[in-house]
């Protein structure tokens, strides 16, 4: 009795704390329950990274200027021990950070947040011809025939850039294009070629940078090629020759020039990781509060790295995952492989989507149950053939991501998370299990397994529930709370109500 | 309409124990985890029942290292009969039952033969840990292959028949007999195809059986009757069974008994964590029964007077 007093009060505090936390969040702190559509803020991180040499070190990075349909309501610029200096030029704004000397990894950031403010282009400046590249032979041969074709091959302006782009990335290339390739290694290089090319047929072409305001790490700024129809700058995309201002651009700079560069330092990187933020609501409520309490919201996670917020963002779902287990296993009473193995394959759907994540799932399970039922012939020994069956597991994954891009199918691709070696323990325990219990057990299982992952995996990427862990991680301690209580219920699982229906018919005496 | 509170009701009127309830409140609460080694250990069971003067198979070998597994061949070259057990095995699996021999292979259970490489590779297998919970590696007992009572020629196929008592805080509560059928393949677990069939606790007679979830009354392969036999020793299997409360000292403990046609009741093993399906075999549920052993005042007795107090009170209809 003690101890389920005990645990009753315990729960009762914890359920107490996370709402009073929650409601304090919301109510007082104004922070928005619900991901809103409407006001979109966008917080852009970029941060240069290097190793600094003994002597001075000097780094440039490019920032934006002019920002046609966004409006930068807040900036930062972080290098603790550097000094600032900012240039301008037509295009974009040029910071300029030095220090006389650092020592160990060096991290500059510079973090805007974005707002959207109507929607429009990048119009200003004047049509002008791009540089053009002095070729030399068999480059200007190739350029002209290459010239010629696009100009047989479009209509006007736009089509005439559109085509030119279609056909330098055609696959494979034509040996005209092949030969030209040559001269541009890298995007940019391609983009500056292009525009030059274009000015061989006397048309206004100039490189615009960009970003795609996408949430996520590792975003990359690209350039986008203008040209000048006579009216109005025209935008055309160099990868898909799509043409129009995409409307969650980011525009970061005009003109050819990297965005930044580290002197003598050809191996810096520049990583740029972009983050959805909440809503108007959330960067109030964080204004204010640097304003009054600073220290509150300096303990949140809003104030950590956006790649670590990216993290907690997943990390935080996985309780509610675990949570969704416990409910299937103790009160639906599904049996699982493992206790935590239905979770983890919820994790490596997020990578698959559900749909290619079950086919390849059950594909990859089915087809290493073939080769462990064949190695059982072998006689092989425990680990060694624990290994093997991860290694045949590894080699399926290959061939199953190379036959679906094959196919045009791009799911495969994305499975570094899945869980080669619970997969590969799996198959071991439902051989068995297929040959000690029999085939109904062992598909009982892998069934129930995948069918919790599933609904976990459903639950964990509901868009309205990961805002909310995220904002009110708080919930944590209610998810916690209903967890401990779980594991005093000890009434019966559903599962057991068909199990033991035979006692449950009416005519069923008492002992 | 299938309404599964209405089940759920009609369930706890019987008093019948779920997997929840019975790790809440049996297994967590009575069966200290310390004392868990005892009966998971298949080698400290049987030390400590040797010991207590329980009486269990006889050990000829046990397997630790994979180089034992050849010399192995040797040493079990007296016996004509045997069964390796992994130590940390569940529920049957990984045991391996050798009748005979024939020229260099085995002959198991069901007749088939087995060859030496293959019986080392079950074996080694068994060693890595293949059977054992959570995949430790595990050691093997190799023991007397226990020859059944003949009465239980007529109601089992092939395998032997094992009786399993529950036993909560030393009171034998709840007993069945597990017949192998055709198609249990031999095995006695009931959720392989083997019948229950509930024991009466104060006569030992058998009641009511159970295949899969529909009540029977005849073995389907022998077509012998099931219910109304008289399971011989009865009193010395209670014995044993009370005695294993003492011998673990496990509050809810499942013992697994067999007849040999020699040497009368063996432990085959203990369980902490025993099935539910006894309930099934019984036509009854184990709530009832642990809590007017919960509800005694001083149900700390001698074993003569707890298996008097179950005989007195748990009657299976």
């Amino acid at each position: 009795m003690f101890r389920q007093l005990h645990l009753l009060l315990l729960a009762a505090v914890l359920v107490a704390t996370g709402a009073a936390a929650i409601y304090y969040k919301a109510q007082v702190l104004g922070l928005p329950l619900t991901p809103e559509e409407q006001a979109e803020v966008w917080t852009v991180q970029a941060r240069v990274h290097y190793q600094p040499r003994r002597q001075a070190n000097s780094v440039r990075l490019r920032i934006p200027k002019l920002t046609p349909g966004f409006t930068i309501i807040e900036e930062r610029f972080i290098a603790p021990g550097y000094a600032l200096l900012t240039e301008e030029d037509e295009g974009s704004r040029i910071l300029r950070w030095t220090i006389r000397r650092a020592s160990g990894p060096q991290h500059l950031y510079y973090r805007a947040t974005v707002v959207r403010a109507g929607l429009a282009d990048y119009q200003d400046g004047r049509p002008q011809l791009a540089e053009k590249p002095s070729l030399e032979e068999p480059f200007l041969t190739a350029a002209n025939a290459l010239l010629e074709e696009v100009r047989q091959g479009s209509a006007d302006i736009a089509s005439f850039a559109r085509e030119l782009i279609r056909r330098f990335n055609e696959q494979p290339p034509s040996q005209e294009v092949a030969l030209l390739k040559q001269l541009a290694p890298d995007p940019l290089a391609r983009a500056r070629l292009l525009a030059g090319l274009l000015a061989f047929r006397n048309i206004p072409a100039r490189i615009v940078q960009g970003l795609k305001l996408e949430a996520g790490t590792q975003r990359t700024i690209r350039p986008f090629l203008q040209v000048h129809n006579e009216q109005r700058w025209v935008t055309v995309d160099l990868d898909t020759a799509a043409e129009g201002w995409p409307e969650d651009l980011l525009l970061w700079t005009v003109g050819h020039e990297v965005p930044f560069a580290v002197e003598h330092h050809p191996r810096a990187a520049l990583e740029v990781a972009i983050e959805r933020n909440l809503a108007d609501a959330l960067l109030l409520a964080e204004q204010r509060l640097e304003a009054e309490n600073r220290k509150l919201f300096e303990f949140s996670l809003f104030a950590l790295p956006l790649e670590t917020q990216q993290v907690y963002r997943v990390l935080l779902m996985i309780p509610i995952g675990a949570f969704i287990m416990l409910l299937m296993r103790n009160v639906v009473g599904v049996s699982t492989f493992g206790t935590f193995m239905p979770i983890l394959i919820a994790i490596a759907f997020r990578d698959t989507g559900l749909f290619a994540g079950l086919i390849m799932f059950t594909v990859l399970i089915g087809a290493g149950l073939l080769v462990r039922f064949y190695m059982e012939r072998l006689k092989l020994l425990l680990v060694p053939r624990l290994t093997s069956v991860l290694i045949v597991v590894v080699i399926l994954m290959a061939g199953f991501s190379v036959l679906s891009h094959k196919l045009g199918i791009e799911v495969g691709l994305s499975v570094a998370l899945f869980p080669m070696v619970i997969m590969a323990m799996t198959i071991e325990r439902m051989s068995i299990a297929w040959e000690e219990r029999g085939p109904g057990h062992a598909i009982r299982q892998g069934a129930g397994s995948l069918a919790i992952a599933a609904v976990a995996y459903l639950v964990m990427t509901w868009p309205p529930l990961v805002h909310f862990v995220f904002v009110f991680p708080e919930v944590l301690l209610i998810v916690l709370a209903l967890a401990m209580l779980i594991g005093r219920y000890s009434g019966y699982r559903l599962t057991e109500l068909f199990r033991f229906r035979a006692l449950a018919r009416p005519e069923a005496s008492q002992s | 309409m299938w309404n599964p509170f209405e089940v759920a009701s009609r369930l706890k009127r019987i008093g019948l124990l779920g997997l929840n309830r019975r790790n809440a409140d049996y297994v967590l609460k009575y069966n200290p985890r310390k004392f868990y080694p005892r009966v998971d250990d298949k080698l400290i069971t049987k030390q400590l029942a040797i010991a207590a003067g329980i009486p269990v198979p006889e050990l000829y070998a046990v397997v630790r290292e994979e180089h034992e597994i050849r010399e192995l061949h040797d040493k079990l070259a007296a016996y004509e009969k045997f069964v390796v057990k992994p130590a940390h095995g569940s529920g049957g699996d990984g045991i391996l039952v050798i009748h005979g021999r024939r020229g260099q292979r085995y002959r198991r259970a069901s007749g088939l033969l087995m060859s030496r490489e293959d019986f080392e590779h079950h074996l080694s297998n068994a060693l890595s840990g293949l059977f054992s919970l959570g995949g430790h590696p595990d050691h093997l007992l190799v023991e007397y292959c226990v020859e059944f009572d003949d009465f239980f020629e007529r109601v089992s196929f092939r395998g032997v028949p094992d009786i399993r008592i529950i036993v909560f805080l030393g009171y034998p509560v709840m007993a069945m007999i597990r017949l192998p059928t055709r198609l249990s393949d031999g095995k006695a677990n009931l959720h392989q195809g083997a019948i229950g069939v509930g024991i009466d606790i104060p006569t030992g007679i058998t009641k009511r059986g159970v295949w899969g979830s529909e009540p029977i009354k005849e073995h389907p392969d022998t077509e012998h009757s099931i219910v109304g036999l008289r399971i011989p020793h009865w009193d010395t299997l209670l014995s044993i069974a009370a005695r294993c409360y003492e011998l673990t000292g496990l509050g809810y403990v499942g013992v697994d008994l067999v007849l040999d046609k020699h040497q009368g009741p063996l432990v085959l093993e203990l369980n902490a964590r025993p099935g539910l399906s006894i309930q099934i075999a019984n036509g009854a549920g184990l709530l009832h029964r642990l809590k007017t052993i919960e509800a005694l005042p001083d149900r700390e007795r001698p074993p003569e007077a707890r298996i008097a107090f179950a005989r007195e009170h748990f009657h299976t209809v």
